[in-house]
């Protein structure tokens, strides 16, 4: 692999004389990353490959790694916290398809993010942070990218029933779920927008002076740019800190702040409704997981156990549609 | 009747020796996985604990609810078709208070340290 790299590297980057310190850092059977250092007189930089083997197809929701590649671009060209895209794979890199960016220094591991003594001056500011960042990337314009596929309420209220019944096995609180969200759908955005489509801990690259590269633009999509709001401030992505919506670092309000300082509007309403919507969509996603973990060939215990966090995502439905009276 | 110890006794004495004394001398992802996998350990512990009083007790709950017998997994597909088709909603009495109280039986076996069951948990 290494030689496979340092051939690929030597024909787009002058003066590279080599490649080291090759490893996969991780992914599954459909895409890989890897991180690499670039041998160069005037310094080393390190860098990412985010590729998929020949022969691999993505999922039907994701937008194919050439598609990434260019939207981090624009989000980079934009002044949104990113790698810098160094190269798309070629056919003659042999290297499958794919890209690689620069490596960006930092965490992506939630505990540590909002445990840790170096990121404490960071934590107070990150929600409003964020809704600057997301700002950013909605104001991106859609005509100026590659065509994605577009998203609504209803469509996606469809998706989720439609994999939710697949499971068969009856969960009265999802089912609760989708009525409220069929009911209470407020239709399509009066403004369609470049969505994220996974913004949240795990995707956000922070150092201790914030974010510093939003990653995994996988599910990227157009469609309503409340979708992103309501998202992050999924309970699931505040790792305890259930206090602080917008993950585990701060409130709505400062999320809204930085968004709205930024020059667009938040639409409250829309935000909560979306995250209704998130809530029930990861608790979906862990009973994929579950399937997975059966049917699949790897026999994964951590997949196994992610089935068993979807009642993490019943009881959050529950404080969101059915709160109980405090005396 | 199959003779002691419990299972409940075996799973839990299995997941202490893995804690104990092979988790300190693993590291990297090994450890990860053995974490995950003590994990699970201690989640089967727990329902071997406590699904027989849980289940018996949302059994009784759904026949009354529902107004019909059968068991666990018919009752539910019965309550999940209900609300499915607008029959059934937080307005029908004791749905909201059976919702909770399943859920609550859920996350004591699959997750006793998620922030939101802690609180719940406290308020009641």
């Amino acid at each position: 692999m290494q030689e496979a790299l340092g051939r690929c590297v030597a024909s787009w980057c002058p003066g590279a004389t080599g490649v080291s310190n090759a490893a996969r850092l991780s992914g599954g059977a459909s895409q890989e990353t890897w991180s690499f250092d670039i041998i160069h007189p005037d310094g080393v930089i390190g860098a990412i490959l985010r590729r998929a083997p020949q022969g691999h197809g993505a999922s039907p929701r994701a937008v194919g790694l050439d598609v990434e590649s260019i939207l981090m671009q624009r989000a980079f060209d934009a002044g949104v916290p990113s790698p810098r895209v160094l190269h798309v794979l070629q056919p003659q890199d042999e290297l499958g398809t794919g890209f690689m960016m620069a490596r960006v220094d930092g965490e992506t591991i939630p505990r540590k993010i909002l445990r840790d003594a170096q990121f404490a001056e960071a934590r107070p500011k990150l929600a409003r942070q964020i809704g600057g960042i997301l700002a950013g990337i909605h104001g991106l314009d859609l005509a100026q990218l590659p065509k994605l596929r577009g998203m609504t309420a209803a469509k996606e209220i469809g998706d989720l029933e439609r994999d939710y019944r697949s499971f068969e096995w009856p969960r009265p609180v999802f089912e609760l779920a989708l009525r409220w969200l069929r009911e209470r759908d407020p239709g399509p955005s009066r403004e369609m927008t470049l969505v994220h489509g996974d913004f949240r801990h795990g995707n956000l690259i922070i150092g201790p002076d914030g974010v510093r590269a939003v990653l995994d633009w996988e599910l990227a999509h157009a469609g309503d740019p409340m979708e992103d709001l309501g998202w992050v401030c999924v309970n699931s992505w505040r790792f305890g800190e259930i206090d602080k919506p917008v993950g585990g670092f701060g409130t709505r309000e400062e999320l809204f702040a930085g968004y709205e300082a930024a020059g667009r509007r938040v639409d409250p309403d829309r935000v909560k409704f979306w995250e209704v919507m998130g809530t029930l969509r990861w608790g979906v996603m862990c009973c994929g997981m579950m399937r997975h973990f059966r049917i699949g060939p790897e026999h994964s215990i951590e997949r196994a156990m992610i089935g068993r966090r979807s009642s993490e995502t019943e009881i959050d439905l529950l404080r969101l549609l059915a709160s109980r009276e405090r005396g | 009747m199959q003779d002691e110890p419990t299972p409940e006794e075996l799973t839990r004495a299995v997941a202490d020796f893995l804690r104990n004394d092979i988790a300190p001398v693993l590291s990297g992802h090994n450890a990860f996985k053995l974490r995950v996998a003590i994990n699970a350990l201690d989640l089967v512990t727990r329902q071997l604990r406590l699904e027989d009083g849980s289940d018996a007790a949302e059994l009784g709950r759904l026949s009354q609810l529902l107004g019909q017998p059968g068991s666990l997994a018919e009752l539910n597909r019965v309550l999940a078709d209900r609300i499915a088709k607008g029959e059934a909603d937080l307005q029908t009495p004791g749905l909201s208070g059976h919702l909770w109280q399943t859920t609550m039986d859920k996350l004591a076996v699959d997750q006793p340290n998620y922030g939101s069951y802690k609180r719940e948990l406290e308020a009641k």
